[in-house]
């Protein structure tokens, strides 16, 4: 197997002077072409870890510690010339919300020629010649048209398109998509979904992607991230993570899917009490508050990764309990 | 107006590359009936202080001590006469020209001074931010009559200093507004997403701040404009900016106050021509405003 396209290795990011652990100790590895999921809940550390790789989070008040590479680049090493190459070249991002994240005072069409100038010295007509390509790439209905228009005058799951198209204007290598069908109407998330994964396809890209919606996870990713409090629960291909999860959050969130077939009168199964105070975490186990499985041990340490299949890992020291919890395919499915 | 909205368009049009966004406003703003009466009415203003010598009847320093003071109407005097015996609607076309240049000159000299100021202050943020706009906060705090006046007054009085006067009383409203615009605009997930896609700072600051600050900076200096000619017609009244005999419309208030019981409506012209040229200022901004509005 070729090296990775990404690495990254015990990141740990702190905020507020290093109160407040977002991410604690992240080991992630991506290889090229592959689709990898970060799911959990908000202030589960997933989108700082998606920020982190582009550098983004605020540097004064940001700590960073580990290592992270792409593409063979240092990315905490970079200087500046060499970061502003790397954003938008060799990784790009897809926000959640596009009507936020596009300019409103440009059109779309300026926006992709002004990224793609700004990496490449090419002229004008090429470069909105690439954009029109970019967009009729992103399957834009009329694309000449549309790269006159300005973001408010589209519609949510075309603004996504664009907002996709801006982001491959440099060809990148690595797409990283924070939540990016969350804002979007559910028969135009699964279009969005569908898309990434062709594009992931035909260019050959690698792409993380952050989500709360397990649903949206298995669509299109290879590999599942479950984070909670800052750190990786469980990771594992998608299809053992959905079949035999081992770590009780994962569970929990599994469980707790609003699911359409959800017959009348039976419970919602949610996961009781909320995520833990970042700037106060727990000594052991972060999710033993909340855990059926609890028991004194897991307080006492933080459980380390163990091995529950090829690939497939829980930090839980209770997996083979969890296992007994673990929703039935029949209850999956909602039959 | 035309000149205004010229000048806004060099201003932006040239970092923004954005013409189609100027043509939208434009659109917006035809269809704003208030909008183009007062842009009509500032249009007139201008065009007669531009002409003021083909206008105007008469000579507007030459005065006739027999005919002082005489009613609208007067054969010869279609507006009056003065204290002095010089022709009304002469000494107010001319005196549009100072008394708009008074209006618009430290205005726009604030404008670039005072969105440098903001928008630096609200992009670097921190603590840098806070040392900026404390101190513009600290001149701020006057109200901006007794500011013009004080500073008039120290610098002494003449045309110069009040135009000075009148530029640093603009800088702190204009730095307030671009700074808080700025901050505003910092937050928003587009200048994140230009970070993301490699902008540098500069790069940032060119297209994304200023395309989305300069418009309600301008907008709002276009609202200051009145306040301006009000504030130099203020000085002038109380003898710190223009100088007799020329004309200008506070002085002109200034001097007819004691023909206020003899001829009371020719005391009120000049101080009417300010009210229908500050009004219209005002109008014109508000219109401004909302064909500025991208959402509509």
């Amino acid at each position: 197997m070729t090296a990775p396209l990404v690495s990254i290795r015990g990141l740990k990011v702190a905020f507020a002077n290093g109160a407040v652990r977002a991410v604690d100790g992240v080991d992630l590895d991506l290889a090229r072409g592959e689709v990898v999921a970060l799911i959990g809940e908000s202030g589960s550390g997933k989108s700082v870890t998606l920020r982190s790789l582009l550098r983004l989070n605020p540097e004064r008040r940001t700590q960073i510690e580990g290592a992270m590479s792409v593409d063979g680049r240092d990315v905490l090493a970079m200087g500046r010339r060499e970061l502003a190459q790397y954003r938008g070249g060799v990784a790009s991002m897809i926000f959640q919300e596009p009507l936020l994240a596009l300019d409103p005072v440009y059109t779309l069409g300026q926006q992709i020629v002004e990224s793609i100038r700004r990496h490449e010295s090419v002229g004008a007509a090429e470069a909105r010649a690439r954009a029109l390509a970019l967009f009729e790439r992103v399957r834009i209905p009329s694309p000449e048209r549309r790269l006159d228009s300005y973001p408010h005058e589209m519609s949510g799951g075309m603004r996504q398109r664009a907002m996709i198209a801006l982001a491959l204007a440099c060809r990148p290598k690595l797409l990283l998509a924070d939540e990016p069908t969350t804002a979007l109407d559910a028969t135009v998330q699964i279009q969005i979904l569908l898309l990434l994964r062709e594009l992931q396809r035909d260019l050959g890209l690698s792409i993380i992607f952050v989500t709360h919606d397990i649903g949206a996870a298995v669509e299109v990713a290879d590999r599942i991230l479950v984070m909670y409090a800052g750190r990786i629960v469980e990771e594992g291909s998608a299809r053992d993570l959905i079949r035999t999860p081992r770590h009780p959050y994962t569970i929990g969130l599994l469980k707790s899917r609003a699911h359409g077939a959800l017959s009348k009168g039976s419970r919602l199964e949610a996961i009781p009490g909320s995520p833990p105070d970042l700037a106060n975490l727990p000594p052991g186990c972060t999710f033993a508050p909340r855990c059926p499985l609890v028991i004194e041990a897991c307080q006492a340490e933080r459980p380390p990764p163990i091995p529950v299949g090829p690939g497939h890992r829980a930090r839980c020291i209770r997996v083979n309990e969890a296992a007994a919890i673990a929703p039935t395919a029949e209850e999956l499915l909602g039959v | 107006m035309a000149t205004l909205v010229g000048s806004a368009r060099e201003i932006e049009a040239a970092p923004a590359k954005a013409t189609g966004y100027w043509t939208g406003v434009w659109r917006r703003l035809r269809r704003d009936p208030v909008a183009i009466g007062a842009a009509i009415v500032i249009l007139l203003i201008v065009l007669m202080a531009a002409f003021a010598e083909y206008i105007a009847p008469a000579d507007p320093y030459r005065g006739v001590s027999l005919r002082r003071l005489r009613p609208i109407g007067t054969p010869g005097y279609p507006l009056g006469s003065d204290e002095l015996g010089r022709d009304m609607l002469s000494r107010l076309i001319y005196g549009a020209r100072l008394s708009l240049f008074m209006g618009v000159t430290p205005v726009f000299i604030a404008f670039f001074l005072g969105s440098s100021i903001g928008i630096f202050a609200g992009y670097v943020g921190g603590r840098l931010n806070t040392v900026i706009m404390r101190t513009i906060d600290v001149f701020y705090a006057f109200p901006s009559v007794l500011l013009a006046v004080a500073l008039s007054g120290a610098l002494g009085a003449g045309f110069g200093n009040a135009l000075l006067s009148l530029t640093v009383v603009f800088i702190p409203p204009i730095a307030r507004v671009a700074e808080a615009v700025t901050t505003q605009v910092r937050s928003r997930d587009y200048v994140e997403a230009a970070r993301a896609s490699g902008a540098g700072a500069l790069a940032i600051i060119r297209a994304h701040v200023l395309g989305n600050v300069l418009g309600p900076i301008f907008v709002y200096a276009t609202s200051l404009i009145s306040v301006s000619m009000i504030l130099a017609s203020g000085l002038s009244f109380l003898g710190l900016g223009t100088r007799p005999p020329e004309p200008e419309w506070g002085l002109m208030l200034n001097t007819l106050r004691t023909a206020i019981y003899v001829q009371p409506w020719v005391a009120a012209l000049p101080g009417t021509m300010i009210f229908v040229t500050s009004i219209s200022f005002n109008l014109l901004s508000d219109g401004l405003r909302s064909a500025m509005d991208v959402k509509q």
